[in-house]
């Protein structure tokens, strides 16, 4: 590999990494409040085809962003009813919540007379800068020339991250996560702060998910996404339930998905390596991260919130 | 305590709901269509009595038939069917159906429900297919893209490689770089076949041209795809080919400013300005002349290869990244490929190491031809 592929597979990773970005803080959010949301893949499909709806119909990216950030904020308040008010398993509605939103995006590309399905979208997210210091070598490609959602998953990590450890209603949001029946005798309002997060953290899933239908893949297909949900959930975990480490994460998962045909074009000894092992790249960095983070006494320092995926009941104490 | 267990229960029962509700949702919409527009006798229930005057037909994809590529094209063949017979065909479509052994219950599902002639269009369909055919003696069944046969199982396939050597003719003129980056889905066969004529086309018109190749182990996967494509396109590749369903390799090159050759259909209106050509299926007429057969009472199994001298292969209309040169060369070449005095593999046939070997058996093709970098192996 030279230096100007090596710059183009990591420009290319970034791009690749800013859905998980969103979906991955997202989650973040969610379960810092202690709730488990495995419903992250079928928000995001949902997101993606309610964005390349809304783009579609009126041709604003803008407007095809905030529908999908609303269609994911709306299709997690399912997974919230479920597991706050009914405090029914997490896994279970979380799970449910995938197969749903899937089926029902694929739905919605189906329904109406002119349906979505097949069709290229009418705007394509482009880069901000294009020409003159977007140039400029190495600085260019890494830093500038990527659409301006690239730069929006750097303000929503930092911003969360501000927002988890340096704001009050951070600290509320984490005590919820931690001990939410000391929470709510502090006065926190425990179910308030937690059907708040998984709306937070559904409209970034429907962000992530429109990053593929406006910017990565332009068009709507039945499955556009891959697995990115799945992979934001086991981000949390590689990310030790921190925005900031998040986007490291996701870019190292970014990275992932590109090596995989960058080693195919670059010549022997790495073109020799069986493609097929090359595919399972991303799912086995998963794996790997998951061991070394949580065996021995790394667990201790991950920062998983305690309360994480067990329903509250105020009644039981 | 017993309350919870209560909200547990519904809970359960909701999202049992939920996920009913998303299947039925596909099947209302897309999964089981019964196209009737066609013919002009919208929604006509052919109740069992008369199943001796109107042959269903079932058509059973591995993919949406909206994804402009490979089961769209069957689709199409499907409508076909229905615009020609009218109403003595019933079809039902099934589309996303895995392979693998579950696929056996959804053919024999249909059978059981009285379609007499069922199509599968996938590759791993076959084996399934082969064992309901053997629970159903009296249905016809058509596997696509196979090679096992039965009493009353055929198969049938076509010659891509013909349209794809001409598409790599277009791709072979089009290159500045003399790279052309090829997304392939799986090294079997099919696609080695595929690649190979492609890359002997480019060479025709710019023998310094090579193809490099990267495998996906996906037929459909949009983000894949089109990363796979742009890893090409940063390595210096100026040209996108394909052996996949989606058309995301192709808005790569388009956003890369770079060129491409589609499959399956005319997928232009995703690339304009990136669309050269590809080599495109026509099935309708396979299946009209299947389905008249059966009613006949003289379809026969057998193993069907079509070409583009009887249309079941076909190329794609130029885009206007084509020069006029190239298509006359393209289109004199179409022309003795069709009546038969120009063969696209040759034989003997240069290998990627240089040495001259047989062609042998194109339908267990395991190797590169010169030219081509990558592993044939996957």
């Amino acid at each position: 590999m030279n230096e100007s592929q090596l710059i183009l597979t990591i420009f290319a990773a970034i791009g690749l990494g800013t859905p998980l970005i969103f979906a991955t803080v997202g989650e973040i959010i969610t379960e810092r409040a202690g709730i488990l949301n495995l419903g992250v893949q079928g928000m995001m499909l949902v997101g993606a085809v309610a964005g390349f709806w809304a783009t579609f119909k009126t041709g604003s990216l803008t407007l095809g962003v905030v529908v999908a950030v609303i269609a994911g904020a709306a299709l997690s308040v399912i997974h919230a009813y479920a597991s706050i008010t009914l405090r029914v398993s997490q896994i279970v509605s979380g799970l449910a919540l995938t197969l749903f939103g899937t089926g029902l995006a694929s739905f919605l590309g189906r329904a109406g007379s002119e349906p979505l399905v097949g069709n290229p979208s009418r705007k394509v997210f482009e880069p901000l800068i294009s020409g003159g210091i977007a140039d400029w070598p190495l600085v260019g490609p890494l830093l500038l020339g990527h659409d301006i959602l690239v730069y929006l998953a750097w303000v929503v990590a930092a911003g969360a991250s501000y927002y988890l450890f340096r704001t009050r209603m951070g600290l509320s949001l984490r005590a919820v996560g931690e001990d939410p029946a000391s929470a709510e005798s502090a006065g926190v309002n425990v179910a308030w702060v937690r059907y708040a997060h998984v709306m937070a953290g559904g409209a970034l899933a429907g962000l992530g998910g429109a990053y593929f239908s406006l910017a990565l893949v332009p068009t709507w297909q039945d499955d556009p996404i891959g697995a990115a949900g799945w992979i934001a959930i086991a981000l949390v975990i590689l990310a030790s339930w921190r925005p900031g480490r998040a986007v490291f994460a996701a870019y190292l998962f970014g990275a992932a998905e590109r090596v995989q045909f960058t080693l195919q074009t670059i010549g022997e000894p790495w073109s020799n390596i069986p493609s097929t092992l090359l595919a399972m790249l991303p799912f086995l960095l998963a794996i790997i991260a998951m061991i070394v983070l949580t065996s021995g006494k790394r667990a201790r320092f991950l920062g998983a919130p305690a309360a994480l995926g067990i329903p509250y009941f105020r009644e039981q104490r | 305590m017993v309350k919870t267990k209560w909200r547990l229960f519904a809970t359960i029962l909701v999202a049992f709901a939920m996920v009913a509700a998303a299947c039925g949702g596909g099947d209302d919409d897309g999964a089981a269509t019964t196209q009737a527009d066609a013919g002009g006798n919208a929604g006509t229930e052919a109740p069992a009595a008369s199943e001796g005057d109107v042959l269903k037909v079932a058509f059973v994809h591995v993919g949406p038939v909206a994804d402009k590529g490979w089961s769209w094209a069957h689709d199409q063949g499907a409508q076909f069917l229905k615009s020609a017979l009218g109403d003595a065909v019933e079809i039902t479509t099934l589309e996303s159906i895995p392979e693998g052994s579950d696929a056996q219950r959804v053919f024999e599902d249909l059978a059981a429900a009285g379609n007499g002639l069922i199509f599968g269009t996938s590759f791993g369909y076959m084996d399934p297919m082969l064992a309901a055919a053997e629970n159903f003696p009296d249905t016809v069944f058509m596997h696509a893209t196979g090679f096992k046969v039965s009493d009353n199982m055929g198969n049938y396939f076509g010659a891509a490689e013909e349209a794809r050597y001409l598409s790599g003719m277009a791709a072979g003129a089009a290159t500045e770089t003399n790279l052309i980056g090829y997304v392939a889905a799986f090294p079997i066969p099919e696609v080695l076949r595929g690649i190979n004529a492609f890359t002997l086309g480019a060479q025709e018109v710019n023998p310094d041209v090579e193809v490099q190749v990267v495998w996906t182990s996906t037929w459909f996967d949009p983000p894949k795809e089109g990363t796979a494509a742009q890893s090409m396109l940063d390595a210096g590749a100026d040209v996108i080919a394909m052996h996949q369903d989606s058309a995301a390799p192709g808005q790569a090159a388009e956003a890369a400013g770079a060129t491409w050759v589609g499959y399956n259909t005319d997928m232009s209106e995703f690339a304009p300005t990136a669309w050269l050509t590809a080599a495109t299926w026509d099935w309708g007429p396979l299946y009209v002349e299947t389905a008249n057969q059966v009613i006949d009472g003289t379809w026969e199994p057998g193993f069907i290869y079509g070409n583009m001298a009887d249309g079941m292969v076909a190329l794609a209309p130029f885009g206007d990244a084509v020069d006029q040169a190239t298509r006359d060369l393209i289109l004199e070449r179409e022309a003795q490929i069709k009546d038969g005095s120009f063969s696209v593999l040759p034989d003997p046939i240069v290998d990627q190491d240089g040495t001259s070997r047989e062609l042998g058996d194109i339908f267990t093709m395991d190797f590169f031809v010169q030219g081509v970098i990558g592993s044939p192996e996957g």
